[in-house]
């Protein structure tokens, strides 16, 4: 008796049950990336002592938002529209005004002498304050700051501000610092 | 003696489908390599707040996710309306995160510790009361990077 040959299995449905486990992952498949905005927390004083920073008032660029969502921005209210660009006025001080920092030279690689901000943002929300606005605003100081650094970026090496590499990145990052504070948390109620 | 033939027509001949599987495979792993599952199951509302200048979240090994929002209804006849933290699969109080914080970072690598971040996903309608006493709780625990998560949307400056 000859021997009987293996039969081939019927590779026919192979495609099916591919598609079916290619849909299933498919459908599962969630691409999004999460996306935020990161901050530096600053880490927590050692002791307990109030330390007064000297910082003139010039320099100091206050923004409040109270529990009605509302901002006092140097003692203005301010719609959240125009946050960015007075935060740009605030750091760049175009015209040398009295009322806005003070700037200090310093050596900056590729840049040379530069003169730099001694401006730095203070932010201070209330307990109230709803997230989504709190966000809103931390968004625009950011977004003031990046404009800036985008813009010098362009004017100087011709990339944008995230395209560029690390060391001239720093040196922008020297010139328009994310200097944005946070008040220590105070308990007001409201 | 015409240029065309005609009567005889020559049906096209199937297409060869032996190849069909092998794409289908390719496909399939590539879908089977980048799906993510879902870890958690969220027992909080979170509807993310939209912001402009936001960045990518960049290696998933080294992100904590704190969740902060309502309860969602099925928890909300035990916990009530006001809005809390979520931490694993569980609601937790503040004091929680200093634990939650180490036993994340015990998880980690050496080298990694210093570059866990934390991503705070928190409803848009919550409160900062709750958001400050985290990120304190964070400074405590030494977990300065955080990110606060958004999603991308500009109708606000409209």
């Amino acid at each position: 008796m000859a021997k009987r040959e293996l039969q081939e299995i019927n590779a026919g449905s192979m495609a099916d049950i591919a598609f079916l486990l290619l849909i299933f992952f498919l459908v599962t498949t969630t691409m999004d990336t999460d996306t935020g905005i990161a901050r530096k927390l600053p880490p927590m004083p050692e002791h307990q002592e109030k330390q007064e920073n000297k910082v003139k008032e010039r320099n100091v660029f206050i923004v409040l938002i109270n529990k009605n969502d509302q901002l006092l921005v140097e003692g203005k209210p301010t719609k959240i529209n125009q946050l960015r660009e007075k935060t740009k006025e605030f750091i760049v001080n175009p015209l040398n005004k009295e009322d806005l920092p003070e700037k200090k030279t310093i050596d900056v690689p590729y840049f040379g002498q530069y003169q730099v901000t001694k401006g730095i943002i203070s932010l201070q929300n209330d307990r109230g304050t709803s997230y989504k606005s709190y966000i809103q605003v931390q968004n625009e100081l950011a977004a003031a700051i990046n404009e800036l650094r985008d813009n010098l970026a362009m004017q100087k090496f011709g990339k944008k501000y995230e395209d560029l590499p690390e060391d001239q990145a720093d040196a922008i990052q020297k010139i328009y610092p994310m200097a944005i504070s946070e008040a220590e948390p105070k308990n007001v109620g409201g | 003696m015409s240029k065309f033939k005609r009567g005889t027509k020559k049906g096209v001949g199937a297409i060869n489908t032996a190849s069909l599987p092998d794409i289908v495979f390719m496909l399939l792993f590539f879908f089977m390599v980048t799906t993510v599952m879902k870890e958690t199951t969220l027992k909080v509302n979170i509807t993310l707040p939209g912001a402009t200048q936001i960045k990518k979240l960049e290696k998933k090994s080294l992100v904590s996710f704190i969740y902060i929002g309502e309860p969602t209804r099925a928890y909300q006849s035990l916990y009530g309306t006001t809005p809390r933290i979520q931490l694993n699969d569980a609601f937790a109080k503040v004091d929680d995160i200093r634990d939650f914080i180490s036993s994340e970072r015990d998880a980690m690598d050496e080298n990694d510790k210093a570059l866990m971040t934390v991503s705070l996903k928190v409803d848009q309608n919550t409160k900062m009361g709750i958001v400050t006493d985290v990120k304190q709780a964070l400074r405590k625990s030494n977990a300065l990077k955080i990110n606060y998560s958004t999603r991308k949307d500009d109708s606000f400056l409209k």
